[in-house]
């Protein structure tokens, strides 16, 4: 037996331009560690995404990574105002974000839908004025 | 598609890094609809110049990025892809322009 491999990531907040490094290194040692290129694209998409949402919607977070025997776990955990609804949230197009951030190329409400889209499964735990914490797997 | 032939054809500027060649082709701007459509190897036509068009570039492992409209990378997303070694190429045409001119050189 061996022990899984984790990564850690504290996501900063304060930072649009820079953010999604965390994913770009997390992809880096995936290839390292020899997956194949659709497994690193799907656990990219997925991380990503999460990623940009700790960012433009959270104010930051953390981002861990376990590598387990069957899957990736990616598990991203903020502080933020919470998703109020999560199935509008979910839906394709829907998007909060604002002038600003739509001025970068975010915004298009797909970062969600994405994430489900490209993951085995995703679960998300949020309360209102407390957090969100997302938890998604990619099976290997 | 030869990415020598493509400069040449479309009169691009090579802004950093170079294509050998591409495979497909995304136009589009909004990030997270690019960080699904844009394939390996794929050229992504944009007028986004920011920061996250590189970190997408770098995850999709895009051939390329194509910037149209004349648009410039902020001085920080050039210094990124250089750094990670991405080719970006511009242009002074129309997003529509480009697609028309590759659609046109692959029939
Ligand atoms: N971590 C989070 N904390 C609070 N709200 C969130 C969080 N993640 C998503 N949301 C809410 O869910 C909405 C939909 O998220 P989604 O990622 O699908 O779209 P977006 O981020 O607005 O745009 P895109 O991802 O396409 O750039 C957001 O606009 C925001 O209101
Ligand atoms: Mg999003």
């Amino acid at each position: 037996m061996h022990e899984p491999v984790k990564f850690h990531f504290n996501v900063d907040g304060e930072n649009f331009s820079s953010a999604g490094e965390a994913s770009v290194m997390v992809k880096k040692k995936l290839r390292q560690l020899g997956f194949p290129p659709d497994v690193m694209r799907r656990v990219s998409i997925a991380m990503y995404e999460g990623e940009i949402n700790m960012v433009i919607h959270a104010d930051g977070g953390s981002a861990d990574v376990t590598v387990e025997d069957e899957y990736i776990e990616i598990v991203l955990a903020d502080k933020g105002p919470g998703i109020p609804n999560i199935d509008l949230a979910m839906q394709e197009g829907y998007s909060t974000a604002r002038d600003n951030i739509r001025a970068l190329g975010f915004g298009a409400g797909m970062g969600l839908p994405n994430m489900k889209k490209y993951t085995d499964y995703m679960h998300i735990d949020t309360e209102v004025g407390v957090g969100t914490t997302i938890t998604m797997r990619v099976n290997i | 598609m030869n990415g020598k032939q493509l400069l040449e054809t479309l009169e691009l500027k090579t802004v950093c890094g170079s294509v050998e060649s591409f495979d497909g082709v995304y136009a589009g701007d909004l990030l997270s609809r690019a960080m699904s459509h844009v394939e390996a190897d794929n050229l992504w036509i944009t007028i986004m110049n920011n920061m996250n068009v590189i970190a997408v570039a770098s995850l999709t492992e895009a051939a390329a990025v194509l910037l149209a409209e004349g648009v410039e990378l902020v001085p920080e997303a050039l210094e990124a892809a250089k750094e990670k070694d991405i080719c970006v190429l511009s242009s002074d045409k129309t997003v529509y322009e480009l697609c028309a001119g590759i659609a046109a050189m692959l029939n």
